[in-house]
């Protein structure tokens, strides 16, 4: 018995929603095994816990939920119910800590101080509405201020009882009515404050069901605000909130077609034999479904198709009179007979991206095994009931979504112009001739407050073209950019086809007349294209301007940046130190001669 | 009630992540290393979980030993 449970272990598949919730506690052991002898590089992230009730469970299985997106937390938890003193007046142990995300895990159960009573004038409640927010948003800034770092905070679920019955949510003086107005209250805080993000534990409570949420025996026994098997839900939001925070999330979406788009089989049916649209409860929901893709899409989902399919067939079911979706929603059209997770291989391929960035949207069970089973970083979400599709989708957060920067809403726009790239690449004989023709404008300038976000993001999801694989937080990119001992540029790329937006990160500390190179980072959207070469020569030139006489570069092996070993070697450094394949190489600044020729920088010269 | 027994000595096996445990009537949290208040925790929701049964508040605070469990186990069958 025994051995059979060690062997049917799947974190994948407990991981995923719909999560079985009472399994998922049972083995969080064998999972959290399962989960790190998988052999997968994970980098580590400092999670504070403060709780306002027991959190210990809650760490376990946030725990679990980040190793499985590639996060290997390491917990602080404060004594129990201690969040506020933690946070206002501080604590050495929280200090030393130094977190990178702070989870404040706080429920109705701490609004009691604040809670109307009947005989509160309006003024009055007004006043504890008011009080209850500072309670917060001074916790914030404090935080905020000592540790600079991203702030993860509940708003609050709704009470188990009712005082006033219906008139709970509209009289002022209902309990229901003051969660509804304090929550209201966190979400202008959330758009006005920064690295604060509000994990809706309404929204997540409302989904698991309040009456089975709010099980007041564990709250009395064992002072947890809510019910045991909803811990893995409560988590599993959070941990998405965080995963997405460090760049984590997925980015292509890859469908089926026949039975995942529309209903029927498009090579025998014909599109006008689908189910698709108005007519029938099936096409209903196929097309809903597919107006939910084609709004994934609109904030920076790739869509692409993988398909067993004829060419042909698969446009012609895309151009179906019904469709939401048509052929130029998708990035990549895989429509053959090929194996799917050859497919899947192929489409990250195209892309520039691994498959550790695909979910895989298929009705059908056995594809999804090959799939599943041949590529293990893939998500492959199990998509059974058209009726449950968006659910599915939806609740696995594979897209949450913690900040919107313009990157995204135009990212589509951006993978349409790399295809035209290629195109045109191919029409040139002369690479030279082809990266000329490109007329690349580049922007190389010190770090700047437009960009934090975007530069903080690439330093956590950049993993091929990526020196030393050092992460930062926004607020960590901020203090670097404030230094007066180091050296920061990004580099951003414009050509005749688009803008790539900001695409390379160099962060250098001054040590005396040398130069140590922190980080150096490029997003594969604009491999060779020779921006490494404006970045280097820019980098040289400020570094002089500074005083500086030589570089240090280090390059720091993972699984999947093999990709630039050899940079510094091409850069014309000289390798000096190498430590089981981790290398140190130096550059004198003295005589270097310009590397670009082709990007203009700064509106100057090439 | 032997088979409530099984059932029972897989939950605590899972639950500890110790192959060699083996509970009988007797056994107490005593008897267990790691049994403190917070895998006390999660061993009731365990064998709740594996019984298909949700305690009274009641019967986990009266509950002395793994036999008075199973008692409560086997009247709830």
């Amino acid at each position: 018995m025994d051995d059979i449970r060690e062997s049917t272990v799947n974190p994948a598949v407990a991981l995923a929603y719909p999560f079985e919730a009472g399994e998922l506690l049972r083995t969080r052991r064998k999972l959290k095994k399962a989960l790190l002898a998988d052999g997968r590089e994970r980098v580590e992230k400092k999670i504070a816990i403060l709780g306002g009730s027991t959190t210990n469970d809650i760490a376990d299985m946030l725990e679990l939920f980040l190793l499985a997106e590639g996060i290997r937390p390491v917990f602080y938890q404060s004594e129990y119910a201690k969040y506020w003193e933690d946070a206002m007046f501080g604590c050495p142990a929280l200090t030393s800590f130094a977190p990178d995300v702070i989870y404040i895990h706080t429920t109705f159960r701490n609004l009691g101080p604040f809670l109307p009573l009947p005989n509160d004038s309006a003024e009055a409640v007004e006043g504890r509405l008011a009080e209850a927010e500072r309670h917060f948003s001074e916790m914030w800034e404090k935080l905020s201020a000592a540790f600079a770092c991203p702030i993860v905070q509940n708003n609050f679920e709704y009470p188990f009882y009712r005082l006033y019955g219906n008139r709970d949510a509209t009289d002022i003086h209902g309990q229901t009515n003051f969660v509804n107005r304090l929550n209201a209250r966190f979400q202008l805080a959330a758009a006005n404050t920064k690295h604060l993000y509000i994990h809706d534990l309404n929204y997540t409570a409302s989904c698991y069901g309040l009456d089975r949420w709010t099980d007041q025996s564990v709250w009395y026994m064992y002072k947890y605000a809510m019910a045991l098997e909803a811990i893995p839900s409560l988590a599993h939001q959070v941990a998405s909130i965080i995963k997405s925070i460090f760049g984590r999330n997925k980015k292509v979406l890859a469908l089926d077609m026949d039975n995942t788009l529309w209903g029927g089989v498009v090579g025998d049916d014909g599109p006008e034999g689908l189910e698709l649209g108005e007519e029938t409860p099936n096409g209903q929901a196929y097309l809903e479904f597919q107006r939910y893709i084609k709004r994934q899409k609109d904030i920076g989902v790739l869509l692409t198709v993988c398909s067993k399919n004829d060419p042909e067939n698969a446009l012609a079911g895309l151009r179906h009179p019904d469709s939401a979706l048509s052929p130029e929603d998708f990035q990549v059209i895989r429509a053959n007979w090929e194996p799917k997770d050859r497919n899947i291989a192929e489409t990250a391929r195209i892309l520039n991206l691994l498959t550790d960035s695909v979910v895989f949207a298929d009705d059908n069970p056995a594809e999804r095994h090959i799939v599943a089973s041949s590529l293990p970083s893939t998500a492959v979400p199990e998509m059974e009931g058209v009726e449950n599709y968006i659910r599915i989708l939806d609740r696995n957060a594979y897209f949450e979504v913690t900040s919107l920067s313009a990157d995204d809403l135009r990212r589509n726009e951006m993978y349409k112009e790399n295809a035209l790239r290629e195109a045109e690449r191919q029409s040139f004989a002369d690479y030279s001739d082809y990266l000329r023709s490109l007329d690349m404008q580049g922007e190389i300038l010190p770090f700047s407050q437009t960009y934090m976000q975007r530069i903080a993001q690439l330093t956590n999801k950049s993993n091929q073209f990526n020196l030393t694989t050092k992460r930062y937080t926004a607020a960590e990119i901020e203090a670097v950019a404030a230094s007066p001992t180091h050296i920061t540029l990004y580099g951003r790329l414009t050509d005749r086809f688009g803008d790539n937006g900001v695409v390379a990160v160099v962060i250098g500390e001054i040590r005396g007349c040398e130069l140590h190179i922190d980080l150096w980072l490029m997003s594969c959207r604009v491999l060779k294209r020779d921006m490494e070469y404006a970045m280097l020569d820019t980098l040289v030139e400020t570094a002089v301007s500074r005083g500086i006489t030589k570089l240090i570069g280090y390059y720091y092996p993972t699984a999947k940046n093999g990709m630039v070993r050899e940079l510094y070697a091409d850069f014309g450094f000289t390798k000096v130190a190498d430590n089981d394949g981790s290398t140190v190489w130096e550059l004198e600044t003295a005589g270097y001669q310009k590397k670009n020729r082709f990007i203009t920088v700064n509106g100057g010269t090439k | 009630m032997n088979e409530i027994y099984n059932r029972l000595n897989e939950v605590f096996r899972e639950v500890f992540d110790d192959d060699s445990i083996t509970v009988n009537a007797e056994t107490t949290a005593a008897d267990i290393e790691d049994w403190d208040s917070l895998t006390h925790i999660q061993l009731i929701a365990a064998v709740e979980d594996e019984f298909g049964v949700k305690f009274s508040m009641k019967q986990v605070s009266s509950m002395k030993n793994v036999g008075e469990m199973a008692q409560i186990l086997a009247d709830a069958q």
